[in-house]
């Protein structure tokens, strides 16, 4: 089953590396993760998509927190949450066909050609997990593409339920 | 007036000075030259020079086990640190607080591949408690501060601090300012156990007909030994202990069961399996302990009392988990069995009691003598009997770490050392060092094969030069004798590189270092050898002990079978 788990940790040096550490010293998976500052300077924010059993889920979630670093843990699948991931994904647009159609999917799917090249569109996409690899499979079949990144997956609590240091 | 000013090298001794260290355990070497000028040039705190550095985080390790106090390492970057790579895993997986100084090449060289250059914290990160990068020479007495807290309190276990050679020079000065009632924002280990749980803990445990208390190291890390057996009279229940926990309760109380596990006793493994509830205290389900998981213990509940979350339902499953230090939780079981009217005199457990006396007639640490070969049982027990059960015990790992565990009674919490977790060998001789150093007026003896010591057998010449004068007994079966065993037992009897085909005279190697060398090789003689061992106070013994080198370790749990599925003797099944 698949996990997003919010961390907020120190924002120190090191410490990103402590948990990915973790992550393959205990044999967790990792499917994506996203780390950057919050709007306090000296805390990290990390959102990790993982898949495991509720057991598995438990020890990821107790280990994490031992860590002296993590200030603190949430599983955000176990509740009502939002999650993002941002696509970039350039693909071959050589004529009028495949143009017509890379921007009538990208429109479909409420994304924004960023950028064009002479052959080469680039399109950028927000959304959960679903509706990025809907995308691009999509667009798989109407031309080729060139190259993709995703950001991984970012996500929050929805409601009044936030992760704060205190 | 101008606030006086001190190199890193400085601030970290004065640092160390101000927590009580006594001895540092370390090695010197060019990225820590400063920090050895500035030992040089002080008389607070003692620092001594081992052969190797693995030895060195031995060292501090014993002397932290014996002591309860944070055992502190100094190495040299580049191969210093990774020789103290082996010494951390110990102390991490068995919970031991110990803090290593690690040496660095200087900043700006970092990441260059410089001389003696590793990234030890990097190394390091999957064995520790916690590391840090030091950076500046203000921060120093901060960080040595930090690092104290954090590996002695909650569940506590190594800390690494890199040193990088430009934070420690004369040059680089900063005052003397630490702070040492250390607040760290993330880190607020849990204390006392929920009260909820405790309740539930109590209305179990007052409910139990078969209950067992089984506890670990952590009665031992956290001084609970006292209140354990408190607990245990009052309740008056069968009490276990694991490898690690020996000496929670003493070994000659009538409660004692003897230790579990795969090379436990046989009434320990039979309570186990017939359980209605087992009271765990500072003990980890570890894969020795509990066989095959899917059939440990399948009718019992399970409170299971730990400092570390983490260590709750891992690998077997807690109806009632408590998360909180194990000596606050006894004393709150105790208050709750008051609140509850739980009174002494019940004798709740008297048919379970006659169960395990049946067991207990099993006799399962019976063994055959013979007349002509010395058994490694008979050693310990003579070890036992010429230190009156009250020396402290290391081991290296092996059988004859089991038959030390085995038949030597410990009474006392920290009186037993061994490296239970890592299973380390080469541990037992360096430890045994820690402890003489701490404690030079008791009996120190380290039990050991001819596969192990010489694992850190280069120690003997630290122990001439700081006269530690430990006991080495050997039992000297000429082979590795659990590996041995286990060839025996399930590899077709195939001796695979476990046999030592060129042994030294362990005699000549332990004169050559300045030390006494005796050999035993006939039962007749045994006794003599050993008192006479004991006697000589102010030099290091080695006894060479010659065994029967087709003696294996029993009772032992069959392999993926449940708790209590065991061989008693050879071809004899419990």
């Amino acid at each position: 089953m698949r996990r997003i788990i919010s961390i907020l940790l120190e924002n120190e040096p090191g410490a990103l590396s402590r948990i990915v550490g973790l992550f393959s010293q205990r044999a967790f998976n990792i499917e994506s993760l996203c780390v950057a500052e919050t709007e306090e300077p000296s805390l990290s924010r990390i959102t990790i998509s993982t898949y495991g059993d509720d057991k598995v889920l438990e020890q990821i979630t107790k280990q994490v927190n031992k860590l002296v670093d993590v200030i603190k843990v949430a599983n955000l699948t176990e509740r009502s949450h939002i999650e993002r991931e941002i696509l970039l994904i350039k693909v071959l647009a050589m004529n009028d066909k495949a143009r017509t159609e890379v921007k009538r999917i990208t429109d479909i799917f409420r994304g924004d050609i960023i950028d064009i090249g002479k052959q080469i569109y680039t399109v950028q996409l927000t959304g959960d997990d679903d509706k990025i690899s809907a995308f691009i499979k999509i667009l798989s079949n109407e031309t080729e593409i060139i190259e993709v990144v995703r950001s991984g997956t970012v996500g929050i609590a929805r409601g009044e339920k936030a992760l704060r240091a205190n | 007036m101008t606030v006086e000013r001190f190199s890193g090298a400085e601030l970290l001794i004065k640092a160390l000075a101000e927590l009580d260290v006594e001895y540092i355990f370390g090695y010197p070497g060019g990225s820590v030259l400063d920090i050895y000028d500035a030992i040089f040039r002080q008389d607070d705190v003692s620092h001594i020079l081992v052969r190797h550095e693995q030895a060195a985080t031995h060292m501090a390790d014993g002397y932290t086990r014996a002591t309860g106090r944070v055992g502190v390492v100094l190495a040299t970057s580049g191969p210093g640190n990774t020789n103290c790579i082996t010494g951390i895993a110990t102390a991490y997986m068995d919970s031991i607080p110990m803090v290593v100084l690690a040496g660095q090449v200087a900043s700006s060289l970092i990441g260059g591949d410089a001389f003696q250059e590793t990234d030890i914290v990097g190394c390091s990160r999957p064995i520790v408690k916690h590391s840090f990068n030091c950076r500046s020479v203000a921060e120093l007495p901060n960080v040595v501060a930090k690092a104290f807290y954090l590996a002695a309190t909650g569940r506590p276990g190594p800390v690494v601090i890199e040193l990088p050679k430009d934070i420690l020079i004369p040059d680089n000065v900063a005052p003397y300012v630490m702070n040492k009632d250390v607040k760290i924002r993330s880190y607020n280990p849990n204390v006392k156990g929920h009260s909820k749980q405790i309740k539930k803990a109590v209305e179990t445990i007052v409910k139990a007909e078969r209950l067992v208390v089984y506890t670990g190291g952590g009665i031992i890390i956290a001084d609970a030994a006292e209140q354990l057996t408190a607990l245990v009279e009052r309740l008056n229940a069968p009490c276990t202990n694991t490898l690690m926990g020996l000496g929670g309760i003493s070994g000659l109380h009538d409660n004692f069961i003897g230790m579990l596990g795969m090379h436990g006793s046989a009434e320990a493994n039979k309570a186990m399996a017939n359980a209605d509830v087992i009271l765990a205290l500072g003990a980890r389900f570890d894969d020795r302990v509990t066989n095959k998981v899917e059939k440990f213990c399948p009718n019992a509940k399970i409170i299971h009392v730990d400092i570390d979350p983490t260590s709750i339902s891992k690998t077997v499953n807690a109806h009632i988990p408590i998360v909180g230090l194990v000596d606050v939780v006894i004393g709150q079981l105790d208050k709750e069995l008051d609140a509850v009217g739980h009174k002494a005199s019940d004798n709740q457990f008297n048919i379970w009691w006659d169960e395990i006396n049946e067991w207990r007639k099993l006799n399962s640490f019976s063994y055959e003598t013979s007349s002509e070969l010395i058994k490694p049982q008979q050693v310990i027990e003579s070890v036992y009997k010429h230190t009156n059960g009250d020396a402290y015990v290391t081991s290296d790992v092996g059988q004859h770490q089991m038959f030390a565990a085995q038949y030597y009674p410990f009474k006392k919490p920290r009186q037993w050392i061994n490296s239970g977790g890592l299973g380390t060998m080469g541990f037992g001789f360096p430890a045994a060092m820690g402890v003489k150093v701490a404690f030079p007026d008791s009996h120190v003896v380290c039990i050991t094969g001819d596969g192990s010591i010489q694992m850190n057998i280069q120690e003997l010449g630290t122990c001439l030069q700081y006269n530690i004068p430990v006991v080495i007994v050997s039992l000297n079966n000429r082979s590795l004798g659990m590996v041995r065993q286990w060839q025996d037992m399930i590899y077709g009897g195939r001796h695979s590189s476990s046999y030592m085909d060129s042994l030294p005279d362990f005699i000549k190697l332990a004169e050559a270092y300045g030390h006494v060398g005796m050999q035993v090789n006939h039962p007749d003689e045994l006794d003599g050898a050993i008192e006479k061992a004991f006697a000589i106070k102010d030099r290091l013994v080695f006894v060479d002990v010659l065994v029967d080198e087709n003696e294996h370790v029993y009772p032992m749990q069959m392999r993926f079978g449940a708790v209590d599925d065991m061989w008693l003797k050879k071809g004899v099944k419990v």
